[in-house]
Parts: structure tokens; C-alpha cells; sequence
């Protein structure tokens, strides 16, 4: 990849606890760098979906240290994480649609979240739903729509507001085969375009589907490395500059 | 698989206000649909009833104080008829050289008749019953204990059972009835302020519960606390006036009603009572200060709540 890249997340020594429980995940420590595309695998209850919580910001750490985009965010003001949230975009295993808003208004929501003039915001939500190949159900609200529409839907307002980083929870989990290569096609349009993707999945078989993909492999909450690319600690020359 | 679609500009990563009925559209909420505005409106309704008696006492006081403020009475109690009228005028020619009084009126024995007709009978059985020699005194200042000691021994050297009664010291009991009363309207208007704010600190925690996943959705997506608080402000704002103007309505159509019954008393002391024009703008206050603390304590309630998450 000829791309510059930089190590816009930082892991280190991450672990995580529910409560008094014992840890779901233990001394995670890993870099992502921009524009590549990485596989989060693991068995059920692995804990895929707490990293993930980790990287989109819906939990803080028990111990350890995050950076993200250059800041460290575990001693970040609250106040100061939604414009973190903003740099990315989450497509949850239960996509988390707004029952009662239409297909139209659900993918508008980051855009409208994030000041967007409604005059501004017609078009680009308009042509993501055609994107998606949902331009005719615009106005259908989530319980209308199929599974793999409401994936869609979810993908496309995940990926509106054009983020740096794109987190995907099973995102195939709920589709047919054929349907999980479109959607994997979508995110990898998405990634040539400098979009950081992390997808989470279990589907052995879709891994080999993305040949430049990193993985990594969660089991009992240690995280492993087959594909040697996580290179933690990251390399001392800065700038971003990838070994 | 084509390019998805350039958004250019139109993102502005910036934390602007997510406002708006694009924004309210974020809660499913129909309008009336909750208890919240009619909670409101008997607040306000209740509030209003309790403003107009507070304000109506409160200026029923203060017009029965200036009306008695330096106000007194002058009684010669004497038994024989002629030797009364005798000492009534000996008294007024002594009050007219004291300079403590401003003014005074003997009270004609047949007006104090027509007074005490109701429990003395007719004029006539005055004769076995004798009213006392009566003279209203105005005084310069309102007066002190010493100043009606003063007075009174003047009297005495004419009329050696003179007496004089300040109308304030009589008055006071009722005076300080009524200042109870208001009180009480005042302490009912703080308390209904509270279980105002109470219900829609409820309503606002349900709210919150009852939208937690689209509220961590919206929070997921990058909206921060200020927006999320906005949404619901909104719908409290808007419940809000829909219960406060209700509630106006009604608490006016209950203090008109009563205004009447009052007047039709028709008593020197409630007349007092008439409500001014300031009484009705304070009144008209009543609703907007109602939304005020609904949306501030929602506001309030909202963000604290917020708070505890991430």
C-alpha cells in the first residue's frame, strides 16, 4: 500500500472489567493505522464486541492507556469526546436504527447530530441510500424494512458523515451470503477511499475475501496477532510513518 | 462496486446545536400524550387562584394600615347625657390646641346609634343603654403609645374618663390574620413551585428512560449532552405552555368568580382588596415563570442524567 499511514488508535496494555467480574479483556495492546483494513475474529463471547465498545468510545477502560487520532481519551474531558465520536462511524450488530424515524432520517441523523443545514444534508443522504441500493425505500421506517435493508440503512449512516474510521459489529451476521459480499464490498469502496474499516466477525470465509486485511484474534479476552501486523509498540519514527 | 457518494463540505465537524422539529422529531412523543400538561396546567391554575388571594390580601392589608395609621377614637364615657355633650366639646376645644392632631370629627350620637343598631336595637333604648360621646381624631405621624398618653391626659383634664383607642391597636389581630393569610398563599405558591418542578423532574426521568437507546445512539453518533437536553427541553417547553395557558385560563376563571362573590360583600375592608394593574401583570407572570422552572428543571434534570454516562 503505497499510502501514507498513520497510527490514528492506540492500545496499550488495555484491560476490561464488568464490576467486581474478572476481566473480559486482558492486556490488549495493538496500533491501527490509517486507510487499512482490519478483521476482529474471535469465538462467540471472545470479547469482540467490549473492544469494539472500547474503540467507538461506549466504554472507558478498567486499566491501560488509548490514544486515538493523537489524544489520549481515557483522561479526556467527556465533554470533549463527542467530537471523537464524530471521526467515526459504527455499524452495531443490532443496527440501533430509530424505530420511528424513516430509513431517510436515520441515515441524516449524523449529519443533523452534527450541524449540517437540512438544504445541505438532501442530497448526500439521498445519493448514500442510492449507494446502498435503497433510494426506493427512503421513507420506510426500520420495522418495514428486511434485515439486510436495515444493515444497509446501518452501513449508510455509519459511513455519512465520511469517517476516519469505520467499526463494524458482525455486519454480516444477519444476511444471506450473497448480501455479506455486497456489504463487504461497500466497506472495502470505503477503505480504498483512506477509511481506517475494523469489522468483527466470525465468518472464517470472510476474511479471505479482503486479501490486504489485517487480523486480529481475540480468545478469552487476549488478543493474538496471526498476521504479525498490529506492531505494537508502534515504531518510534513518528509522523506516522509506517515500517 | 461505484464510488459511494462525495459529501464535500456539508460536514461540519464542529459542535453546533442539533435543534429544531428535525431534532424534537427524536422522541416519539405525541403532544398531551403524557401527564405533564395537565400536571402543569393545575399547577398554574392553582398557582394563579393563590397569587390573586395572596396579592388581594396583601393590598387589603396595606389599604386597612394606611387607613388606620395615625387614626384614633376618642371616647367620653359619661353616663348623664348633658354633662357628655358638655365634656365632648370641652374635649374638642382641648384637641384643637394639641399639635399632635391633625384634624378631628365629632361622631353625631345618631350615627353611633345606626351602628350599634344591630345588637342594641332602636335608637330610642339608647336612653337605657348610653353610647359613649365618640370623636374620631387624625393625628400628625402615625402616632406612638406616648403621643395617645399625651393626649389622653389632655382629655382627662375635661372629661376625667376619656379615653383614647388607636383604630391601629383594635385593628392589628385582623391585621395580622389577614398578613397570616397571605403568608400562606405565599408558602402554597412555593410549595406548588416545587411539586411542579418535582413532576417534571419525573416526567424528565421518565422521558430519559423511556428513550435511554435513542439517546445513546445520538450520543454514539457524536451528539453531546447540550443537544440531547435540547430535544426534551423542547417538548417540555411546548407541554409546558399547552398546561401553563390551560392552567391560566382556569385559575382566571376561578379568581373572576371569586372577585365576585367578594364584592358583592360589599365590605370597606375587601373593597381594599381590589386587585391593581401591576396584581394582573404579576398574575400573567404566573405561566411564563411556570414554563420557566419546567423547562429549566428539565434542563437540570436532563444533564445531570446525561452526566452519568459517557
Amino acid at each position: 500500500m503505497s499510502m501514507r499511514e498513520e497510527a490514528i488508535v492506540q492500545f496499550d496494555n488495555v484491560g476490561l472489567r464488568y464490576g467486581t467480574e474478572r476481566e473480559v479483556l486482558s492486556n490488549i495492546s495493538f496500533t491501527l493505522f490509517s486507510s487499512r483494513f482490519y478483521f476482529l475474529t474471535g469465538a462467540s463471547g471472545a470479547g469482540k464486541t467490549s473492544l469494539l465498545k472500547l474503540l467507538y468510545l461506549a466504554q472507558r477502560p478498567s486499566r491501560g492507556g488509548i490514544r486515538m487520532f493523537g489524544r489520549d481519551v481515557i483522561t479526556l474531558p467527556r465533554d470533549k469526546l463527542p467530537a471523537f465520536r464524530r471521526r467515526m462511524g459504527v455499524v452495531f450488530q443490532d443496527f440501533r436504527l430509530v424505530d420511528h424515524l424513516s430509513a431517510f432520517d436515520n441515515v441524516a441523523l449524523p449529519l443533523r447530530v452534527s450541524g449540517v443545514r437540512e438544504a445541505d444534508l438532501r442530497e448526500p443522504v439521498a445519493d448514500m441510500l442510492e449507494w446502498v441500493g435503497l433510494a426506493h425505500r427512503a421513507e420506510a421506517r426500520p420495522a418495514t424494512l428486511s434485515g439486510g435493508e436495515q444493515q444497509r440503512v446501518a452501513i449508510a449512516r455509519a459511513v455519512i458523515g465520511r469517517p476516519e474510521i469505520l467499526i463494524a459489529d458482525e455486519p454480516t451476521g444477519n444476511v444471506d451470503p450473497e448480501m455479506a459480499v455486497k456489504l463487504l464490498r461497500l466497506f472495502t469502496a470505503l477503505n480504498r477511499l483512506g477509511t481506517t474499516v475494523v469489522v468483527a466477525t466470525h465468518d472464517i470465509q470472510l476474511l479471505q475475501k479482503v486479501p490486504d486485511s489485517m487480523i486480529m484474534r481475540l480468545s478469552k479476552g487476549m488478543l493474538s496477532d496471526p498476521t504479525g501486523a498490529l506492531r505494537y509498540p508502534p515504531r518510534r519514527e513518528q509522523n506516522g510513518a509506517r515500517p | 462496486m461505484k464510488r459511494p457518494p462525495a459529501i464535500g463540505d456539508a460536514v461540519d465537524r464542529g459542535l453546533a446545536p442539533f435543534r429544531g422539529r428535525k431534532a424534537s422529531g427524536l422522541l416519539p412523543k405525541a403532544r398531551l400524550g403524557g401527564p405533564l400538561p395537565w400536571v402543569i396546567a393545575v399547577m398554574v391554575a392553582l398557582t394563579v387562584v393563590a397569587s390573586s388571594g395572596a396579592l388581594a390580601l396583601s393590598n387589603m392589608v396595606s389599604a386597612a394600615r394606611g387607613e388606620v395609621a395615625g387614626s384614633a377614637t376618642v371616647q367620653i364615657i359619661e353616663p348623664d347625657s348633658e354633662v357628655r355633650s358638655r365634656q365632648v366639646a370641652a374635649a374638642t376645644d382641648v384637641l384643637a390646641q394639641l399639635p399632635a392632631i391633625a384634624g378631628f370629627r365629632v361622631v353625631p350620637e345618631e350615627e353611633v346609634a345606626a351602628t350599634l343598631e344591630p345588637w342594641l336595637g332602636t335608637a330610642s333604648e339608647s336612653e337605657i343603654v348610653p353610647f359613649p360621646g365618640l370623636i374620631d381624631v387624625k393625628l400628625r405621624g402615625t402616632g406612638n403609645e406616648r403621643t395617645y398618653a399625651a393626649i389622653e391626659q389632655a382629655l382627662q383634664q375635661v372629661a376625667p374618663r376619656a379615653r383614647i383607642d388607636a383604630q391601629a391597636h383594635w385593628l392589628a389581630p385582623v391585621l395580622s390574620a389577614l398578613s397570616a393569610l397571605k403568608w400562606m398563599a405565599l408558602t402554597l405558591i412555593v410549595t406548588l413551585g416545587i411539586v411542579g418542578a418535582a413532576a417534571v423532574w419525573l416526567a424528565a426521568r421518565n422521558a430519559l428512560g423511556g428513550n435511554r437507546d435513542t439517546i445513546e445512539i445520538v450520543h454514539l453518533l457524536g451528539g453531546n449532552d447540550d443537544q440531547i437536553a435540547r430535544i426534551f427541553q423542547r417538548s417540555v417547553l411546548l407541554d409546558s405552555v399547552i398546561g401553563g395557558l390551560l392552567g391560566f385560563i382556569v385559575g382566571i376563571g376561578a379568581t373572576s368568580l371569586l372577585a365576585r362573590q367578594f364584592a358583592a360583600l360589599q365590605s370597606g375592608m375587601v373593597a381594599g382588596g381590589q386587585l391593581m394593574a401591576i396584581d394582573w401583570v404579576l398574575i400573567a407572570l404566573v405561566p411564563l415563570f411556570a414554563v420557566a422552572i419546567a423547562v429549566y428543571t428539565a434542563r437540570m434534570t436532563l444533564l445531570s442524567s446525561l452526566r452519568k454516562s459517557l
